[in-house]
């Protein structure tokens, strides 16, 4: 059944895409269909997965690689289907009023789908090689999402910048992958879990793996792509970069983190980087005006808050994070549709500028407040009891616990201040503008529009003041993930109300500190100015990328140097020394062959050196060919004498077709051959020839008198007839015992032709290839 | 360039010879001396004579095709050759035979090693097409047709 759905997503998708001119925004319902029909399966499965019964399925794809379609549902997978399904549908909703009779429209609605199958692939596999293919299909749509308006740069540059970013660090993940598959002897994500191996391989796996997970969740130091990846529509934002893909990461660290997270650097690695993230994120959603730039930091350091909760591996912090997980999705994705709202009827998301939203926009008022409320974790919001549960999960604990709860704290504080941040732009720009606000001309957004991001608003206050509708859904997600970890967790209450204790100070602590760091935001922002680094994260990308192109530049014109001289005489020297040094090290003289064999060869071979110690002294290019064609011309009356007519044959022909291109070349070339160029001088030339053709001498002595094994060729002349229908030996070898070779040979042939012709008509046609232009993009 | 009346008088008369006795290379080659690779030399090599006869254009304009035309032929048949054989069942280019009775000249026997052969035989004509092609604007001067296109 999930593997129907999966393939509804793909068709359903595709065929959007194919239509999508025609279909327009119509494309928009036909995508939400697949997503409609994941959460309608969901609510008839919902029983038996909340109960601790998973759904698996599967479908065989290439067995010789160990790769099936393994699916598995169990209730964290459960959450996060709800999660991507879920927002994915409101999304759909939302684009629909934003995108209007837009052109992208219809394009927009096929990637989604072909997004939220690939999102879907992600959380349902139970196989770590279809995990990983999903998860790169995540990062290609994400790329052609971003880079939808593909006529701005800036929206080109942000798209490869996210694509190089988290397809590098699929790469890393994929090797991790296989580490960890080979170290247990399974691709089974669930055999995986429930029989974990160790060891130093398995840690170097866990860390690669973490690195693939840290790019996808933009996690310091890879979260540059993410506010880049904002020029993409807001709706895509409000899926892709808040709720759904940058989850992906989160995702397979809490899948992993309960039963790897005491092997290895695991725990630290990714409490560290995670609570890095938590805190330099909160502190950067302080510098930008954009309100989807503040809103990507926010979501940047919400990530690390998760990835420190669900990284930890200990039952408690789990079931706090995936109570995070569902909240951080209903507000964030709340929040970035808000700002669609405002761009869309206002066309500016720039807090300074924003005017005071009058009548009309009520609503839209309200879910701004509450979801940057349900952020900054206010009571009775759901983000205020995920932040308890995390508070209480760790206040009890170790140092080590300790350390990360302030931490955590200190994040929480910037979470809020930011959050006030937000909703007072949003509510009251006269706190944070810096000119008289214009007054409002823009029409007040239609029903239609503002009723997603409202629905969320009213999931989030209904999960906030009455917890027993998600309590559930939390334990079994939270039970799923602890199956598999030593120590089975107790279940889970949320609850709005703990009473007092440690967690409700510090969620007051928090607020109350958040509120100040807030009025004091102008010394603060002075301070920030003075301390912070002066490089971002984009410039560093930036100037990362420009080494690797200006090194790869370098090393191009180093091995590349444009000298046909060079290419010949590196290619000879390495075919003379390589070789050689096996020859030498092995036991490789047995004796001199015999002189000759039959008589009729003296007179051949005296002709054949001849002409080529003529050649070598030849100084117009016509007498060298044709001295060059009496070798080959002699090589094949060898094949004649010694009764190998089918050679013989094929040598003629190919020396006559030689010589004939070889006259061709001549009409571009001088007559006469001019001094050796500055490039490589005479007697460097010398020596390489010298010693290649020393090479081949030995090599032919030394290789006639190494036969030891029988040889090969009297099993094909056996076989030839009854397994190959033919009494020409050459040709059944060819055609049929050697066939694939022959296959790769001729698609060779075939390649080289097409360069040929390339070649020749970019040097011989400058006016119509373009030759200035063909430069450029060689060179840059 | 200077003609010859000679070398122009020989190319006429070995031009069809060549021709036919690649092609009967090619057929006969499974069983004796030749095969797609050296009936594919052989043509290559009368086609190339009759390009330094200045003719090519003739030869190109009789048949009617583009010199890419064989080399993408020549592919389809050995690949299709070697699809079919997997799609039968066995080894790729585990070749089959079969005998038919063709009436007046006995019995024939044709295996998909021949389909493949035609196929090396397609592709070193194609090669050597592509490379007269690649010089041909030495013979004629370049006119401001399309790149690629074949003069006629």
């Amino acid at each position: 059944m999930i593997v129907a759905l999966l393939g509804l997503h793909v068709v359903v998708g595709a065929a959007t895409l194919a239509f999508s001119r025609r279909l327009g925004r119509l494309g928009l319902v036909l995508g939400a269909v697949p997503m409609v029909a994941v959460v309608a399966w969901l609510l008839s499965a919902a029983g038996g997965v909340l109960d601790g019964r998973p759904v698996v399925g599967t479908l065989e794809w290439v067995p010789s690689l160990g790769l099936s379609l393994d699916v598995r549902v169990d209730a964290f997978t459960f959450l996060m289907l709800l999660i991507v399904s879920g927002t994915g549908t409101l999304v759909v909703a939302y684009a629909w009023s934003y995108f209007g009779r837009g052109p992208e429209a219809g394009r927009v609605a096929g990637l989604l789908t072909m997004f939220a199958g690939a999102m879907v692939g992600v959380v349902v596999a139970d196989n770590l090689l279809f995990l990983y293919v999903c998860w790169e299909l995540t990062s290609i749509t994400s790329y052609l999402l971003i880079g939808i308006d593909d006529q701005k740069a800036e929206a080109r540059a942000a798209a490869t910048h996210a694509l190089v970013v988290t397809a590098m660090g699929g790469l890393v993940m994929l090797a991790g992958l296989i580490l960890l598959g080979q170290q247990a002897g399974t691709y089974s994500l669930s055999g995986l879990l429930s029989s974990p191996p160790s060891g130093t391989v398995t840690s170097v796996a866990l860390v690669l793996i973490l690195v693939g997970a840290f790019t996808k969740s933009a996690q310091y130091p890879f979260h540059s792509w993410l506010p880049g990846a904002m020029v993409a529509p807001t709706p895509i934002s409000a899926y892709l970069h808040s709720a759904a893909m940058v989850k992906a990461g989160v995702y397979l660290v809490a899948r992993l983190a309960p039963a790897f997270a005491d092997t290895g650097m695991w725990r630290p690695l990714v409490v560290s980087v995670g609570l890095t993230t938590m805190i330099a994120g909160g502190l950067r959603a302080f510098r930008p005006f954009d309100l989807k730039q503040i809103l990507a930091f926010g979501t940047i350091s919400q990530l690390g808050f998760m990835m420190v909760l669900l990284g930890i591996g200990r039952p408690e912090t789990t079931a706090a994070g995936c109570a995070l997980l569902l909240a951080h999705a209903l507000f964030k994705a709340a929040l970035f549709m808000v700002v669609g709202v405002v761009d869309h009827q206002i066309h500016s998301r720039d807090i300074r500028e924003l005017p005071q939203l009058g009548s009309g926009w009520t609503s839209i008022k309200v879910a701004a407040v509450v979801g940057a409320a349900s952020m900054a974790a206010v009571p009775p919001l759901a983000g205020f009891i995920s932040k308890e549960m995390a508070y209480g999960s760790l206040v009890d604990g170790t140092g080590g616990d300790r350390l990360v709860l302030v931490g955590i704290v200190v994040g929480s504080i910037l979470t809020a201040a930011y959050s006030i941040r937000v909703a007072v732009a949003l509510v009251g720009p006269a706190a944070v503008r810096t000119e008289e606000p214009a007054p409002l001309v823009a029409p007040s957004p239609a029903v239609a529009f503002v009723a997603p991001p409202v629905l969320l608003t009213a999931a989030t206050v209904v999960l906030g003041t009455v917890p027993l509708v998600w309590s559930g859904l939390i334990d079994s997600a939270s039970g799923a993930l602890n199956q598999w970890s030593p120590t089975h967790g107790p279940h889970v209450h949320l609850a709005l109300w703990h009473g007092v204790g440690p967690a409700l100070v510090l969620s007051i602590v928090t607020l109350a500190m958040g509120s100040t760091v807030f009025a004091l935001r102008r010394p603060f922002a002075r301070w920030q100015a003075a301390l912070a680094p002066r490089t971002t994260g984009a410039e560093v990308y930036d100037g990362v990328v420009a080494r690797v192109l200006s090194g790869a530049g370098r090393i191009t014109a180093v091995v590349q140097s444009g000298s046909l001289p060079v290419y010949v005489a590196v290619i000879l020297a390495t075919a003379a020394a390589a070789p050689t040094v096996a020859l030498v090290t092995g036991g490789w003289w047995s004796g001199w062959p015999d002189a000759y064999g039959r008589i009729g060869q003296l007179p051949v071979a005296a002709l054949m050196v001849v002409a080529a110690v003529a050649a070598t002294l030849a100084t117009r290019r016509f007498v060298a060919a044709v001295l060059l064609g009496t070798v080959g011309y002699g090589m094949a009356i060898f094949f004649v004498i010694q009764g190998a007519p089918d050679l013989a044959l094929t040598q003629f022909s190919v020396e006559t077709l030689s010589v004939v291109v070889f006259l061709l070349v001549l009409r571009k070339l001088p007559d006469r051959f001019e001094k050796p160029a500055p490039a490589m001088g005479q007697p460097l030339r010398i020596v390489v020839s010298l010693a290649a053709g020393a090479f081949v001498v030995v090599m032919a002595l030394a290789a006639s008198g190494a036969r030891t094994a029988a040889p090969v060729s009297q099993e094909m002349v056996e076989q030839a007839y009854p397994k190959g229908y033919g009494h020409n030996i050459v040709n059944v070898i060819l055609v049929d015992i050697r066939g694939i070779d022959t296959l790769g040979e001729i698609t060779v042939l075939a390649t080289a032709a097409i360069g040929i012709a390339a070649l020749a008509r970019s040097s011989a046609k400058p006016r119509r290839s373009g030759v200035e232009h063909h430069r450029r993009e060689v060179g840059g | 360039m200077r003609r010859s009346l000679i070398f122009d008088s020989t190319v006429r008369l070995v031009f069809d010879l060549a021709m036919v006795l690649s092609a009967y290379m090619l057929f006969a080659g499974h069983n004796q001396p030749g095969g797609g690779f050296v009936g594919g030399l052989v043509a290559g090599a009368a086609i190339a004579l009759r390009f330094l006869m200045g003719d090519l254009r003739d030869v190109i304009g009789v048949v009617r095709f583009k010199p890419w035309t064989p080399l993408a032929v020549g592919l389809a048949l050995a690949a299709g050759t070697s699809i079919w054989t997997v799609a039968t069942g066995s080894e790729p280019l585990d070749h089959g035979a079969r005998e038919f009775d063709v009436w007046g000249i006995g019995a024939v026997k044709v295996t998909t090693a021949t389909v493949f052969d035609a196929g090396v035989y397609c592709i070193v004509v194609g090669l050597v097409l592509m490379i007269l092609e690649a010089f041909a604007d030495e013979i004629e001067p370049a006119d401001d047709g399309e790149p690629g296109e074949v003069r006629r």
